[in-house]
């Protein structure tokens, strides 16, 4: 047993238990321990990835107890590769933050290591109650996160942001309870051989969990109906919360890949492709409303929170597909465009200080201090978030079309994509016209003293080079994704590495 | 037996239903509460209904409460507490700061 594979959930645990209980040290080491502790996870997740690249599966019996009687944590391609992103995602949210945001209220960075914990939590389980627990775990921590820093309108986006979840929870656990009364057991892969033996006459029962779970994970990952929540916490909250939460929509999206791949997957007998005839017309409507969102936001944190639901749309899309080469896709899409909702966030939050009263509303201001260099890298995220050549939206676009050719709703997919794209477009170069060409005489008011430039762009020029890179190594990473597809695709593999012993 | 706690499941789902779409924010956290007790009872009834069953193999038993349910409704039950007690708070807080208990902050 590798003991590697609890080591991303025992450090963020023991780090944010550390800061809780120094509260009253100096913010800088708080900051240092927090970022160090990022670095530290990122580091666990490059190990786990050079282990699990070969295709091993590593399995985690905790307490020494094997499955499905004991609680597992099962590292394999696709929960490894979560980890990476959440990993590297958090240092860049965390070092924007150290520049000041997380002093605005108190627990920032010991929150942040739990949020952490619940995210890598929830990748690495096995067991379907762990996943609903390990949900809690991020929830409870990001509802302090989501408030952080206060005021009236975060206040208001919060208590929806809150209910809705619970009531989600609420769902999951009446899903769980379902299952688990039809089946007996909680362990995924337990699950997946029990489910593809239905009989008859539990069919009904578990299609109906199988759905009320794909509502509840729609929920987290903000698909059509269900994404009413996310423009308005997204953009009322701080900066580095909505950058480290272009994460949290993707655990929804993990959960669906996982759950209707491995229990409800191809193999899964009666109860196979459970959701195939839902996602992809969901997927797409959500781009394209999405799209719509971002069309008609009134202001650039909006756009942006829309432009989260409308990757949500293509990601989903993508997956939707049923092909290898379209969880390939997705699984190349998937950090893309995390990286890229991040560094838009974190971008508007730099030019939303500068812009005085206007903040980051469509409204003309007097121009911005550095607007040039702003500009540039706005340019740049823009190029990232909706897809033009030659970044690595691109290339996730041009995977998800060519993994749709031979699919019977290859028409609708190539319709709604590319003018999802084009509406994108077009509202990102009216933003930007706005924000950067319409500006106002200053008059006789006096400039505002611009923050110093330098240390908010670390972070933001820091996420933009990481889909640049996925650019340039599109290669290699479409390589390793594809080998995740294709393992995610052999369920058996998963539920040998898992129950190989009780077999 | 099974009828009547199904009624009351019911039941109590309803109620918590209705309180939760409603425009204040205490009936809504009573909805939410409501909510939580009949998904509390549900998955404690999902290892079936038994009475006087030991839960531990034992010799002389012929048959068994199911003790992972139970197991899984204690976990429920804590994390719904922790989360209806902030819910609270929260309700508060933006009673305090919005100047009113609607959930949008309006009047």
């Amino acid at each position: 047993m590798n003991h590697l594979v609890i080591a991303p959930l025992l450090l963020p645990l023991l780090v944010g238990i550390v800061l809780i209980l120094t509260q009253r040290m100096d913010i800088r080491l708080h900051r240092l321990l927090s970022v160090v502790a990022v670095l530290a996870q990122i580091g666990l997740a490059l190990l786990l990835t050079r282990v699990v690249s070969g295709g091993d599966i590593l399995v985690y019996n905790l307490g020494n107890w094997s499955g499905p009687f004991g609680i597992v944590l099962v590292a394999d391609g696709l929960a490894v590769w979560m980890l990476l992103i959440t990993a590297l995602l958090a240092l860049f949210a965390l070092l924007y933050a150290c520049q000041g945001g997380d002093v605005n209220g108190r627990h920032f960075h010991a929150l942040f290591q739990l949020q952490l914990l619940g995210l890598n939590g929830a990748f690495l389980t096995g067991d379907l109650f762990n996943l609903f627990v390990f949900f809690e775990v991020l929830l409870l921590a990001s509802y302090g996160l989501i408030l952080h820093g206060g005021g009236r309108a975060r206040v208001r986006a919060g208590l929806h942001y809150v209910v809705l979840n619970l009531a989600g929870s609420a769902l999951f656990l009446i899903a769980v309870g379902t299952l688990y009364g039809v089946f007996g057991t909680l362990n995924m892969a337990d699950l997946a051989l029990k489910v593809a033996a239905t009989p008859e006459q539990d069919l009904g029962l578990a299609k109906a969990a199988g759905l009320l779970l794909f509502a509840v994970f729609a929920l987290k990952a903000a698909l059509l109906p269900l994404y009413l929540w996310l423009p308005a916490a997204y953009a009322h909250t701080s900066a580095p919360v909505a950058a480290l939460f272009a994460i949290m929509t993707k655990v929804g999206v993990y959960s669906i890949i996982r759950v209707y791949s491995l229990i409800f997957g191809a193999d899964a007998g009666p109860a196979a492709n459970l959701i195939e005839p839902w996602l992809l017309p969901l997927a797409m409507m959500t781009l394209l409303v999405g799209m719509l969102g971002a069309l008609a936001a009134t202001g650039l944190r909006q756009q942006a929170a829309y432009l989260v639901v409308a990757s949500v749309g293509s990601l989903l899309t993508a997956f939707g597909l049923n092909n290898p080469e379209g969880i390939a896709a997705a699984l190349y899409y998937l950090p893309h465009s995390t990286f890229a909702a991040a560094a838009l966030f974190l971008l508007t939050d730099v030019m939303a200080n500068r812009r005085g009263e206007v903040g980051d509303r469509f409204e003309p201001a007097p121009a911005i201090a550095h607007a040039p260099l702003l500009g540039g890298l706005f340019f740049v995220a823009v190029l990232l978030t909706i897809g033009l050549p030659p970044l690595s939206g691109f290339i996730g676009k041009f995977l998800l079309l060519r993994a749709s050719m031979e699919h019977v709703a290859v028409v609708w997919v190539m319709a709604i994509v590319l003018s999802g794209g084009l509406m994108g477009m077009i509202a990102m170069a009216r933003s930007g016209s706005l924000l950067f060409f319409r500006t106002l005489p200053l008059g006789g008011a006096a400039r505002p003293v611009a923050p110093a430039v330098v240390p908010v762009l670390v972070p933001v020029v820091g996420l933009l080079m990481l889909g640049i890179a996925m650019t340039l190594f599109a290669g290699p990473i479409h390589l390793y994704v594809s080998a995740i597809a294709e393992q995610l695709l052999r369920p058996d593999l998963y539920i040998y590495a898992v129950l190989g012993e009780h077999l | 037996m099974e009828a009547l706690l199904a009624f009351v499941i019911g039941l109590l789902t309803a109620c918590g239903v209705y309180l939760a779409l409603r425009g204040r924010t205490f009936p809504v956290v009573l909805g939410l509460t409501f909510i939580s007790y009949a998904v509390n009872l549900f998955l404690f009834s999902m290892g079936r209904l038994s009475i006087g069953q030991p839960p531990v193999i034992s010799v002389s038993a012929n048959a068994y409460a199911d003790p992972v349910p139970q197991a899984l409704v204690l976990t429920a039950i804590v994390i719904g507490f922790a989360m209806t007690a902030f819910v609270i708070v929260l309700a508060l807080k933006a009673r305090a700061d919005l100047g009113n208990d609607h959930v949008d902050g309006q009047n």
